[in-house]
């Protein structure tokens, strides 16, 4: 059968999940890679481009108008989109500059601007469906494998 | 002179922490715009903190970086502590040691097999290692279990590889169990061998670029140089000019007249009796310095591991109050330094170096040499514009050289504190 195609994704966040899932890899990696093809992944490998996918799976809040665009982007490329961790599932803590005080934003609006960042950063379900969450920070590991075991491994398996 | 005339737009640097971009641009055969970028976008760490409780300071300011969440936990805590004058137990101090080597273990081999060892092998990926090639079946195996053996020392002592909860202000709030402690210490043993190939594979690897640049690195409580310095941590700061790039989401830093280098490679290089090949002044001898970092960090924690009984101790208490506090700590990518101002027991401010930052004007600069050494050497085509084949090769090796470096751009980009010149238009 057919290898799943999977991306994954990071916006502004730490990336505390994607190292996660690396070491997630560390006891994983033989099944996994028979059944998914980790195609967009920067961390894994130089993708050139993306293309279709199966599952894309995408970490970190949104903070400009590029980053909407890039997820929107992955969103119509994928079947599934699972936001990953806790920026992704509800802004935070990427999101804190939303609650700065009048002065606190003062202070950072040259950076603001000078980047062209959104007034305000946003988890991924306010710009694009989610399908499935993996809250935490990082992600909660266990729910990240029952998940990836739900949507790739037991698909490919029947 | 060669006449080539060409600009080269990196838009994602792969297999790297975090994202950075590079502009440049080539006249006349020469090097005419270099501009290494961090992309990451901020987060206001050093803003969002203020306020906040100190005791909570180190979980929160751990956020900063995935991979390095570990180090800044270390760093945070101990800026605390020297501000309030809390001074940690031995069992404490040798538990965040063990901390800090699982960080390195783990933070090292993701970047060495993960992120390096493809190049070496003219793979896209480790993932697209040859099975039925030896080395290649052996080396891809070899990945997954040094990065577990880091992994479980990291859960071991702090409880998790990444925003670790078991460290705390005044100690830890969880010890190691004798039955977890021997697992480890079979899996540490278990990674040696496989740690010792990666020393001979980058050992062997033939790429090289030689720096003049000053190293520094903290060693034994003080901060050093390759050019003499000696001083306190709390004088560090001191020693730096910060200088803001227009470009970059991240502040870069001088030391006296330029660019300087810290993490794996500064710390062999200052080390009072390196292994050879050290001091080396091959850049991408950083990959091989790190290599022989895992090791070094297994046999120390081995050894702390075999004659430690660790006891439940309560960590100790604060009445809080104020201060002013520096934590200097050696993270997998060199020197981290974290500077908190509590006012009754909050945070009034904060200051925070991180290793890319510092090495940021110099990854530049070694592009720069890299590229102009390049276009010397591609023969005396009189184009304006360069083959294709030229440019895809400079794009590559521009990677390579940059991975060397082990940058951190989530880490790079927490910044607040930046005087922007008004936007070109």
């Amino acid at each position: 059968m057919a290898k799943l195609t999977a991306g994954w994704f990071t916006f502004t966040c730490c990336e505390d999940s994607t190292i996660l899932f690396t070491e997630i890899l560390n006891t994983h990696w033989q099944e996994w890679t028979k059944a998914i093809d980790f195609k967009y992944a920067k961390t894994l490998r130089n993708s050139k481009g993306i293309g279709p996918m199966d599952i894309a799976f995408v970490e970190g809040a949104i903070s400009s108008a590029s980053q909407a665009e890039k997820l929107k982007q992955i969103r119509e490329l994928s079947k599934t989109l699972v936001a990953i961790g806790a920026c992704a599932v509800t802004g935070q803590p990427s999101a804190q500059r939303n609650q700065f005080t009048t002065e606190q934003l003062e202070a950072i609006k040259p950076i603001l601007e000078r980047f062209s960042y959104n007034e305000k950063v946003q988890r991924l379900d306010e710009i694009v469906k989610v399908d499935f969450s993996v809250p935490g920070c990082p992600m909660d590991e266990a729910k990240f494998i029952e998940l990836i075991n739900k949507l790739c491994i037991k698909s490919t398996l029947i | 002179m060669h006449q080539v005339n060409f600009d080269l737009s990196l838009e994602e640097i792969s297999k790297i922490e975090g994202a950075a971009a590079l502009d440049l641009s080539v006249k006349d055969g020469r090097v005419t715009k270099c501009q290494f970028k961090i992309t990451e976008y901020k987060r206001f760490y050093t803003q969002a903190i203020k306020g906040k409780a100190a005791v909570a300071a180190p979980a929160l300011l751990a956020r900063i970086c995935g991979t390095c969440s570990n180090a800044h936990i270390l760093a945070a805590i101990k800026a605390v502590e020297n501000a309030l004058q809390i001074t940690p137990s031995p069992q404490t101090l040798s538990l965040r040691h063990l901390v800090n080597n699982g960080l390195i273990i783990r933070d090292h081999a993701l970047h060495l097999y993960i992120f390096s060892l493809p190049d070496l092998f003219n793979q896209d990926s480790l993932l697209d290692f040859d099975e039925n090639d030896p080395q290649q079946h052996q080396l891809l195996h070899d990945a997954f279990q040094v990065k577990d053996a880091g992994n479980q020392l990291s859960i071991l002592a702090g409880g998790r590889s990444v925003h670790a909860p078991y460290p705390m202000v005044g100690g830890f709030i969880k010890f190691p169990d004798p039955a977890a402690t021997a697992k480890v210490i079979g899996l540490l043993k278990s990674a040696r061998p496989a740690v010792e190939r990666l020393i001979k594979v980058f050992a062997a690897w033939p790429q090289t670029q030689s720096q003049t640049i000053p190293y520094l690195a903290y060693i034994d409580g003080r901060i050093k140089s390759s050019d003499g310095l000696d001083i306190a941590e709390k004088d560090y700061r001191s020693h730096l000019q910060k200088k803001q790039l227009d470009y970059s989401q991240a502040s870069a830093y001088t030391y006296k007249v330029g660019g300087y280098m810290t993490g794996a490679l500064a710390r062999l290089n200052l080390a009072p009796n390196p292994p050879a090949p050290f001091p080396s002044k091959n850049v991408y001898h950083n990959n091989l310095a790190q290599a022989v970092e895992i090791l070094q960090a297994i046999d120390d924690s081995i050894a702390i591991l075999q004659k430690t009984t660790f006891k439940p101790e309560k960590p100790l208490s604060t009445s809080g109050g104020s201060g002013d506090g520096i934590g200097v700590i050696e993270a997998p990518r060199g020197i981290l330094y974290h500077h908190l101002t509590i006012k009754d027991n909050v945070i009034a401010d904060a200051e925070i170096l991180v290793p890319t930052g510092q090495n940021q004007l110099n990854i530049e600069s070694d592009i720069k040499i890299l590229v102009d050494q390049k276009l010397q050497h591609t023969g005396s085509e009189n184009s304006a514009t360069p083959g294709v084949e030229l440019k895809k090769q400079l794009a590559h090796e521009i990677e390579v050289l940059v991975r060397a470096y082990d940058p951190c751009m989530s880490c790079a980009a927490h910044f607040l504190k930046i005087n922007w010149l008004p936007a070109r238009k």
